[in-house]
């Protein structure tokens, strides 16, 4: 049981916390807002470095419904790393509005919680309470701005459709459990191997549909963009990152581990998956004149390009996964921040993206940093963004799915219409009225980071990150 | 005599009941919270039956922790849908409909 307790450290680090802090904001109230935020990022810091398991294959706790292996270990530093970034982001944007409660980074503490449960699962129990854990919060979060009424609607949508996604995934669990007999992954796996009985197959279809949803892949993508838009900016920044990274960690888990045997049987759904995704987030994405919806848009490409990583279903395949969401994450954060900048003289947040004409002239180190983060998103070579599409593709060639590759190409391509579209606005268009000018606060410092990281500057952090990718993904074969 | 075969079917039926009750409602956003409930009671059917049937005490263990979570996702549901109400005034379907494309 200490041993036990000693794997699940930095969630029993992070639950307290959050209490602790929760504490804080109903004495304190909001005035504790920056201090509160300050102490969960703190929090974050402590529980990273005691993570377990970061360099060996692993062990389990609680008989097996936790695990804490190099795999969770790479999956959690990310989510803290970018739920930390999120957060930090947030203070100044809602700080001008004087709507930054201090429950806010209590409820990223939370949500992280349930996102490190999800990595970690080992057992379709654990899986599932992360899950709830973690989207609960985020119902909460979308719904942030109770005064707004596109908030409310946003949350609105994103609980509807979150609750049908759970109920979805539980119903396949609840097949699973009973076709094999045990909610344990290994003991799921043993019970596949000896062939897929119809009953076992509609509940891995019904489990991938649910996780889909919250991966936001096509066709279970239909929130994205109203959430994306609606909710209030630092939390869209979060919804696209760290999330995105658990769903997608604990998507690769189950289907390695659980369905492994079913391998053949999970592959078409989830090449089903990637391509629809890629196709539609780069087509749909072409006539937005909102910013934020572009940038969901996006997302739902970027996760297509992940699928085909996991499609491969090599070792190989799962580490590109890896390397994929570590950049995609900085990516998109990146440009989320400088969406944040966006604001009018009034100090009103601006979504259009006509309102983003000249900024070169205008604001030409916000235009650069936005111009680095399009390119990078695109896929261009000198850039970082090249490098995870490359290892992807390489994975799927690899794996005999040469086509799935090649189609990913075409879809990349296509992306990069409207990536240089922003672009070419920026730069060449007539100057739009000018942004509000800000100081340099924690938002620009954020964007710098992740300009440098994107920038060609980051080619030194390939080798490291493959090879720690390579590494975590090993934990799973 | 009633077996799993049974069992399993009154959860199925009522797993559609619950997915058409949230796509085909287009009156009231309350009638949609019944219907999430309503998946989530026929997993939990499905969970208790195949734990007698297998002899096996973890279904109905995560029949508990699916009840539990079905409380607090009601909550928050409710809650989101007070404030809402509180800035448009209405709670029917066809009116949730500020963002598209």
């Amino acid at each position: 049981m200490g041993y036990s307790l000693q794997l699940t450290l930095p969630e029993l680090i992070l639950s307290g916390a959050s209490l602790i802090l929760l504490m804080i904001t109903a004495f304190a109230g909001d005035r504790s807002g920056r201090l509160v935020t300050w102490l969960a990022v703190l929090a974050f810091v402590v529980a990273g470095f005691v993570i377990p398991g970061v360099t060996d294959v692993g062990a389990t706790a609680f008989d097996g419904l936790f695990i804490a292996d190099s795999f969770a270990a790479f999956s959690k530093i990310l989510i803290y790393v970018s739920a930390a970034a999120a957060m930090l982001g947030a203070m100044g944007w809602f700080g001008r509005d004087r709507d930054y409660r201090a429950e806010y980074p209590v409820l990223i503490l939370l949500s992280a919680i349930g996102m490190g449960m999800m990595v970690s699962a080992g057992d379709l129990l654990t899986l599932y309470v992360g899950l709830e854990l973690q989207s609960l919060a985020a119902y909460v979060l979308a719904s942030f701005q109770r005064r707004d009424n596109r908030s409310a609607e946003a949350g609105l949508k994103y609980f509807v459709l979150g609750a049908l996604a759970s109920g979805i995934l539980l119903y396949g669990v609840s097949l699973l459990y009973g076709f094999t007999g045990t909610t344990l992954f290994a003991g799921i796996a043993q019970g596949l191997s000896e062939g897929v009985s119809t009953g076992e197959l509609f509940g891995i279809v019904f489990v991938l549909a649910g996780i889909a949803f919250k991966v936001s892949a096509v066709p279970f993508h239909m929130w994205t963009p109203d959430v994306y838009e609606g909710a209030p900016t630092p939390v869209t920044a979060f919804f696209a990152s760290a999330p995105k990274v658990a769903a997608m960690a604990m998507l690769a888990r189950v289907c390695v581990e659980a369905m492994g045997p079913a391998t053949f049987e999970w592959r078409q759904i989830v090449i089903f998956m990637a391509l629809a995704s890629t196709i539609l987030g780069g087509v749909a994405a072409i006539g937005q004149a909102n910013i934020k919806r572009l940038l969901a848009y996006s997302s739902i490409n970027n996760v297509g390009f992940a699928l085909i990583g996991l499609a491969a279903g090599t070792q190989a395949g799962i580490a590109s996964v890896l390397f994929y969401m570590a950049v995609y994450v900085v990516m998109t954060l990146g440009s989320f921040f400088v969406v944040m900048k966006m604001r009018d003289e009034a100090g009103q947040p601006v979504e259009t993206i006509a309102s983003l004409s000249g900024l070169s002239r205008t604001r030409p180190g916000l235009a650069l940093a936005m111009a680095l983060f399009m390119f990078s998103l695109a896929g261009i070579p000198p850039l970082l963004g090249f490098w995870p599409k490359f290892f992807v593709f390489e994975a799927a060639v690899q794996a005999d799915l040469t086509w799935l590759a090649a189609v990913g190409i075409a879809t990349s391509v296509i992306g990069a219409y409207y990536y240089i579209k922003i672009v070419k606005i920026m730069y060449f268009d007539d100057p739009a009225p000018a942004y509000e000018r800000s100081g340099f606060g924690v938002e620009s410092a954020l964007i710098l980071l992740s300009a440098l990281f994107v920038s060609p500057l980051g080619y030194f952090l390939i080798g490291p990150l493959s090879q720690v990718s390579q590494n975590a993904a090993g934990a799973l074969f | 005599m009633i077996g799993l075969g049974h069992y399993l079917a009154v959860g199925a039926v009522l797993f559609v009941m619950g997915v058409f009750g949230i796509f085909l409602n287009r009156k009231n956003v309350i009638v949609i919270l019944m219907a999430i409930e309503l998946i989530l009671l026929s997993v939990n059917i499905n969970l208790v039956a195949f734990s007698a049937y297998l002899g096996d005490m973890v279904g109905q263990v995560f029949a508990m922790f699916v009840l539990t979570v079905a409380a607090g996702e009601a909550a928050i549901g409710l809650a989101i849908l007070v404030i809402y109400f509180r800035g448009r005034g209405t709670i029917a379907v066809d009116d949730i409909n500020q963002m598209k494309g």
